[in-house]
């Protein structure tokens, strides 16, 4: 049995010393050389910021400045008159209930051949594929047969460069990258004003193309959103159901911490790791299509769902343990604890990492190179296992092309990224300061 | 507060604990401890930091299972029935057995909301407005209801601490609990919220088997009528408080009572 002992007798008092004198010159000396130290830290603190800002900036104009004009598209214009006789068609044939298949058929290149004319010598600058403009127009108004119409239709990309004036015309033919041909063509068309420079549409809606006139982000982008959504929806539950197992009923020991070393270790597996397990495990193994969403959205699944899975777990411990005694206190079950406490009041926490998780994703093509998904897509992407690009890759791809209109267009498709890139990032930031809870 | 004599030995213990050893892996943290708890006498456990009263007090609801490493031996009955059986339901127990602990920790939810809950998860209300009453003399007889009558929907946090820990006693109460376990309710309070509480356990008393657990010797004294004093995981003496705090049977707990230690 333990008796109680004696409070300790005090140890012996430690040998005298001089009072400290705090005005003596060393001590203002200190005091002194800690002010300085204090401004000089935050003399480097602001430089460090200015210097990241500078960056930053520094970047973010140069691609407005080169991508701002992708966004624009010049157009001449074309009276067409849509003669049935050029077009090969029957007036009786298109009034009838297959109308609009017989105007699909139509021989357009003869009637851009003939509209082309009025351009004098500037015939042959309209885009490859200026003739579906002709067709849309007539599709979608067929009462157009026969008569006269008023059209904008695009030009090839070399004479929308020069007439968006990104060609230095003082120097040499043979260093300024157009010909003196092109050059006189555009002077002609530009003196008669029969061309315009507006907001590209198809820029937005097209998928890719050879053409830089013709080619679009918005296949890459559909091809984004899919591939995002396969991978929120496996990498979400699966991440946010492995934390809530490791932090509420996994028991502690060595085989807790492998798994936590593993996880960690995995959220900084280089992402073309996972590519590679893709293209051997999904394409080669499994046998899933080439190029798809659906590979694409696992793959990079694999890869975000440790940074879920580390978030959720900082979230899920930041819940007070007294929230958990107060629902056991109450007879909740551990379910219940978890579903009515735990993962409401983490939630803000484990949106904001997935949110990152997915940021990252959208921003990934390593992997992707290696599943196929840097194909030359020129559809939008219909389904999940359609072939399809995403944003970066299109960055990637357009800054590969010989082709001086891909310049701006490869600028663009940044802008593009990062608008939705900021786009995710606030709605992070604004989900973790809307739903977060103090105690 | 004048003090209540404490009810004789006839009355029907609620919980009864016989030879109780708690393991935290290979410490011993309570050794061979048996005790009876009644409805109509509160009980304190009064004891130096360390000793075993909260650990003890944990065992009544089985609250440490749910520490890794937790091992408990011996028997303890709620109305006869062996609560570590492996017939015993722990989520029914802690609704039978309440608990209120040392931090107050209202759920980040509604006032109502947090009086609710227990009720709710239990299946004990037929309709909204069977909700509404039960809600009503929860927050009555924790002596809260005339303060937040008019704000049931404020947040449980938004209260000062006093209240939130009478709303967590409020809480406990919904699920209409045989016994309440208190752990160091106070220590987080000032003292006007303390005698608040005070005043509440006692008006409690008879209806519900409460036992508290308290540093504060001089708060054992006015609420309780029986006493436990432990010391390095044993229970050093148990007997009306009277006779602890004016007539100790051990050396041990005379040197606790007259401030020799604590």
């Amino acid at each position: 049995m333990a008796t109680l002992s004696a409070p300790e007798p005090r140890s012996a008092p430690i040998a005298e010393r001089q009072p400290t004198d705090w005005t003596t010159g060393a001590m203002q000396g200190r005091i002194a050389a800690r002010y300085r130290a204090e401004r000089n830290f935050r003399r480097l603190g602001v430089l460090a910021l200015v210097i990241a800002a500078s960056f930053l900036a520094f970047l973010l104009f140069t691609i407005v400045r080169d991508g701002a004009s992708g966004f624009l598209r010049t157009e001449v214009r074309l009276d067409v008159t849509f003669d049935a006789g050029t077009l090969g068609v029957d007036p009786a044939a298109v009034a009838g209930p297959n109308g609009q298949t017989v105007l699909a058929r139509a021989d357009y290149t003869a009637l851009m051949l003939k509209a082309s004319e009025q351009l004098g010598p500037a015939n042959d600058m309209l885009s490859d594929a200026a003739w579906l403009e002709l067709r849309d127009a007539l599709q979608a108004d067929p009462a157009l047969l026969g008569k006269r119409a008023r059209l904008w239709v695009p030009v090839r990309s070399q004479i929308d460069l020069l007439a968006k004036g990104k060609y230095d015309l003082s120097a040499p033919a043979d260093s300024r990258g157009v010909s003196d041909r092109e050059v006189a063509d555009w002077k002609w068309l530009d003196s008669r004003n029969l061309l315009r420079t507006g907001f590209n549409s198809a820029f937005i809606t097209g998928a890719d193309s050879t053409e830089p006139e013709l080619a679009g982000i918005g296949g890459a982008a559909i091809g984004s959103l899919l591939t995002v959504l396969v991978t929120i929806a496996i990498a979400f539950p699966l991440g946010v159901l492995s934390a809530v197992w490791l932090e509420e009923f996994a028991p502690r020991g060595r085989m807790a911490d492998i798994i936590e070393l593993s996880i960690n270790n995995l959220a900084a597996v280089p992402s073309i790791i996972f590519g590679l397990l893709g293209l051997a495990f999904f394409l080669n193994f499994a046998g899933m299509p080439r190029s798809a969403p659906l590979v694409g959205g696992i793959t990079l699944a694999l890869m975000i769902m440790p940074v879920i899975v580390i978030a959720s777990r900082v979230a899920i411990k930041a819940v007070p343990p007294s929230i958990r005694d107060a629902a056991l206190g109450i007879g909740a079950s551990p379910i219940q604890v978890v579903f009515h406490h735990v993962l409401p009041l983490s939630l803000p926490g484990i949106m904001t990492g997935t949110i990152i998780g997915i940021a990252r994703a959208l921003g990934e093509t390593a992997p992707l190179l290696l599943i196929g998904m840097r194909a030359f897509v020129t559809d939008v992407p219909q389904g999940f296992t359609a072939p399809a690009t995403v944003l970066p890759m299109q960055v990637f791809l357009w800054s590969d092309d010989v082709q001086r209109g891909f310049v701006e267009k490869t600028s663009a498709a940044i802008i593009v990224l990062l608008l939705v890139l900021i786009t995710m990032n606030s709605l992070a930031i604004y989900l973790r300061n809307r739903f977060e809870r103090r105690w | 507060m004048n003090h209540t004599p404490a009810i004789g030995h006839s009355v029907v213990p609620k919980m009864t604990a016989r030879n109780v050893n708690v393991f935290y892996g290979q410490k011993q943290a309570i050794k061979d401890v048996s005790i009876d708890v009644s409805r109509e006498n509160v009980t304190a456990f009064i004891g130096p930091s360390g000793c075993g009263k909260s650990t003890f007090l944990r065992c009544l609801n089985r609250m440490n299972d749910t520490v890794d490493g937790a091992r408990v031996e011996g028997r303890i009955d709620l109305d006869g029935a062996d609560i570590y059986a492996s017939g015993m339901d722990v989520v029914q127990l802690r609704a039978r057995v309440g608990m209120v602990f040392q931090k107050p920790n209202p759920f980040p939810k509604s006032i109502y909301e947090n009086v609710a809950y227990g009720p709710r998860l239990h299946g004990l209300a037929r309709s909204r407005a069977d909700m509404d009453d039960i809600v009503e003399s929860a927050l009555r007889r924790a002596g809260l209801w005339d303060e937040v009558k008019d704000r049931l929907s404020e947040s449980g946090t938004a209260m000062s601490g006093g209240q939130q820990q009478r709303l967590c006693i409020a809480r406990a109460i919904a699920v209409d609990p045989e016994v309440i376990l208190m752990d160091e309710p106070c220590s987080a309070l000032d003292p006007i919220a303390t005698a608040r509480i005070e005043e509440l356990i006692d008006e409690l008393r008879g209806r519900y088997a409460i036992v508290i657990v308290t540093h504060n010797m001089q708060q054992a004294a006015r609420v309780s009528q029986k006493t436990a004093f432990f010391h390095l995981g044993t229970l050093v003496e148990y007997d009306d408080t009277s006779a602890i705090f004016t007539n100790p049977q051990q050396t041990r707990t005379k040197d606790y009572i007259t401030g020799r230690y604590g």
